[in-house]
Formats: structure tokens, sequence, C-alpha cells
């Protein structure tokens, strides 16, 4: 594996090698070590998350990070080019990590540049590591990853993370409740993939009816900036608010899920229950990034 | 019946013949194809056809095109015929195919991809050649031909 750019690159196997993989850095990073290692992070947008996650990856295994976040003040903005830029930060460096609005933009980098390149989101296309440490969570919160009851709650429509998370879980199995209101609801030509794939799901409006059913509970924001219209993301924000009152007949091994921040989704009384999860969630975040950089890098046999 | 309605134009002793090019797509067939300066060319324009109702077609005298030069016009004419021609007999024929991979051919429809922001050349794989629909190697959209516009 060179670089890691899209979750349709990625077998099956070498999916189950990097989920072992972040387990066992997750018990033991000493067998690891990154020293004198550069990773950059190049993100042409903002982010806090994906960001420092990548670096306390990166550092809890003993490398470097050099950062550019946003693009102000940069040579971007003098006119460069993102193929010139990215060979620029590929000297300095031994491993770019790279976010971008335009969809494509990691893969065009991975192809202009020698070293490993990671998509850290480019745009409304892919965020592969924010899909496998889903997987890594749910995984390791159930145990397995094999026929799973998940529901996927809130905007199905623009919701990157839950179109690749529904990818991702395809092969395994699962039995998916999408929950959105209409306007939001997942895009046809998902559902049409997911259907040719075998995969059981339902549409839903209501979240009750479904709590009980469940193991995974994965509950998206539903962004004020993908509606043009402001009245109609006013009746949307407040569709589905998960309390822990909404909880009470959920299954013992259900797990809430959320990629994170939260505005008002999950409601505060259910982070000190047993399903809340967004928190662990966050933490594997550390260590997938630490199984990518570390097979990126070629210190991980594959 | 084909050799008939050929003969229509000026039959051609040596060359290449390009018949069933969808009615009214002859020059963008030519503006890929960029036949030399030097190149005697014939365009036929809606032509009757069984099949098409109406048809272009095009017969470049003293060259013959290959399969993968004549390749790159499938996504605008997706069941033109080509007939090789040598001393006024037809002595090859092949159709179109679509190619697996198009490099440079058509823009990525899609306004966040970043073939559309960068001086690059496009890539699309051939995903349905009944669409025919493309992917963009880049933004991973899928499109159908038609929405495509040519570079």
């Amino acid at each position: 594996m060179k670089n890691l750019i899209s979750m349709r690159d990625l077998s099956a196997n070498k999916i189950r090698q990097l989920l072992d993989l972040a387990e066992s850095l997750e018990k033991d990073p000493s067998q690891i070590d990154l020293s004198r290692r550069v990773m950059a992070a190049v993100f042409y947008e903002a982010s806090t998350r994906t960001r420092m996650s990548f670096e306390s990856a990166m550092k809890r295994l003993g490398g470097e990070v050099i950062a550019m976040v946003g693009t102000s003040g940069t040579s971007v903005e003098k006119g460069e080019t993102l193929a010139d830029t990215a060979k620029v930060m590929a000297r300095y460096s031994d491993i770019i990590v790279m976010r971008h609005p335009m969809e494509g933009a990691a893969r065009y980098v991975s192809e202009q540049v020698d070293v490993p390149v990671v998509n850290a989101g480019d745009g409304a296309n892919q965020h592969p590591t924010q899909s496998l440490l889903d997987l890594y969570t749910i995984k390791k919160a159930q145990g397995t990853l094999e026929g799973l009851k998940l529901a996927l709650v809130g905007d199905l429509k623009y919701g990157r993370t839950v179109h690749s998370l529904a990818y991702a879980l395809a092969p395994f199995n699962p039995e998916f409740y999408f929950i959105s209101p209409r306007s939001l609801c997942m895009p046809i030509h998902i559902l049409s993939d997911l259907t040719r794939m075998g995969v059981k799901f339902t549409e839903k409006k209501k979240i009750e009816k479904i709590v009980d059913h469940v193991d995974i509970m994965y509950v998206t924001r539903i962004q004020r900036e993908r509606f043009p219209d402001r009245e109609e993301y006013e009746k949307v924000k407040n569709a589905y608010i998960i309390t822990a009152d909404l909880l009470k007949n959920a299954r013992d091994n259900l797990k809430v899920l959320h990629p994170l921040p939260r505005v008002n989704e999950i409601t505060t009384d259910v982070d000190s229950t047993k399903y809340a999860y967004y928190f662990d969630q966050a933490e594997n975040g550390v260590y997938m990034r630490q199984a990518i950089l570390a097979t990126l890098l070629g210190e991980v046999k594959s | 019946m084909n050799d008939v309605k050929v003969m229509k134009v000026d039959a051609i002793r040596n060359g290449t013949v390009i018949d069933h090019i969808p009615a009214g797509r002859v020059q963008r067939v030519l503006a890929i194809l960029k036949p030399r300066k030097t190149d005697v060319v014939m365009m036929g324009m809606n032509f009757s056809s069984k099949a098409m109702q109406k048809k272009d077609i095009i017969k470049i005298e003293g060259r013959e095109l290959n399969q993968h030069e004549v390749n790159s016009i499938a996504l605008i004419a997706p069941d033109a015929k080509v007939s090789i021609i040598r001393d006024f007999n037809v002595t090859q024929k092949f159709k179109v195919e679509v190619p697996e991979v198009i490099e440079g051919l058509v823009k990525c429809p899609n306004p966040k991809c970043i073939t559309n922001a960068e001086p690059m050349e496009t890539r699309f794989r051939l995903v349905d050649a009944a669409g025919p629909d493309l992917a963009c190697q880049y933004c991973e959209r899928v499109y159908s031909a038609d929405e495509m516009d040519h570079i």
C-alpha cells in the first residue's frame, strides 16, 4: 500500500490488517518507532479533529509534524498550483496528510509526488481515515463487524461519513436503518449499490421505533452550510435529538457514535450512560491513524 | 447494401470510411480525429439510414485509421462502423469500442472536481459500456457520456 486515497482502493483483507494493527498499537505503541520521520499536514481548509488526531498519532510514535493550515498567507494565495505546493511539501517530509475542498485533490497529489499521501478529506468525496476509525470503533464496541444492526441518523444526503460507512460495512452482512427527514435521505445511487451488494436496509423517518432494535446508532450533524435556504434548515435541524430518555429501552450492547463535533443532536445527559461511545470513537482515531502512518511509512510488513 | 450507400459520396481508392455517425455530429468527430492538413476528407450529413433514420458519414482518402484511433470517437458516435478501403475494396471492417480508460477527451461535469481547478488531464474509467457510463478517476463520480462536454 503506497497511499491511502479512497476506501474503494482497499481490499477487505487490507482493511482487516489495518484494524488488527490499530488494535495492537492501542495495546503497545512501543512496537513502532517513527523518530526522525516527518509528517506534513497540508490542510487547505480548517479542521481541528482530523489534523490534531494525525499529529497526536505521529508524535506518540516518536515522529515529527510540520503543518500548513488554511491557505491564507501561503504560496497558494500567490497562485501556486496544487502540484507545485505538493512537490515542495514532499521534499520537506516523509509522508503527506492532506485535506482539500476539491474532490480528487489527494489522488492528483499522489500522482505528483514520491512520498506516500493520505487523504484526510477531499470535499464531499472521501475521508478514508474516518471510515477506518469508524470500522475500528464498531468492531471494538461490538467485538465483531459481522451481522450488526445499525441505525444511521441525520443528514444522510450530504453526509460523506455515512455514505462511506455504508460501503465499508457492506461486506460484513449488516442490516441498516436509514433515519432522516425526506429532504436529507440516502441518495438513490447509494441505495441501488447496496441493493446490488445484497445489503438489507430500511428507510424510516422516525427513530423511536427502532431504538430497541439496533447495536449501533451512528448520529450525524445536520450542517447549516448545506442549506441554501435558511427556512428549510430550520425545519429539519432539530429532527433527531438523542436523549437519555429516548434510549431507555435500548439493547444493553447499544453504542451511540458521532463523528463530532456535535451541536445538539445528542444531549449531554447521554454522555454518562453506558451507550455513549463518541469520545472513545475520537480516541480510536489516533490508533487507527497510527496504524495508517506506520503502514505507509513501511514500518509494517504487509 | 452498405457499399451502395457509401457510393453516394465519391468512392475513395484508399483510406477509411466511418459510417453510422449520429446526424449532426460529423464536425465533432472530425475535431477529435484531427485530420492532417493535407488529408482529403469528405463529409456527408443527414444521409437516410434504416437503423438511425439520419446519419453522417466521413471518408478520409489516403489514411487508414486503426482501432485505437477510432475508439476516441466512441463517446459521441457509439455505433460508428469503420471500413478500411484498399483499391476501392473494403479490406477490413470494425466497430468503434469505448476504451477502458479515456484520457483528456471529456470534461468532468462535477464543478467541485479537481480536474476543473488545476492544469491537468482528465481521466475516466469505463464502468458500463451500455450507457456508456464513465467514472472520474479523481472525484470518483459516475456520469453518463452524454452529460459530458468534450475538450
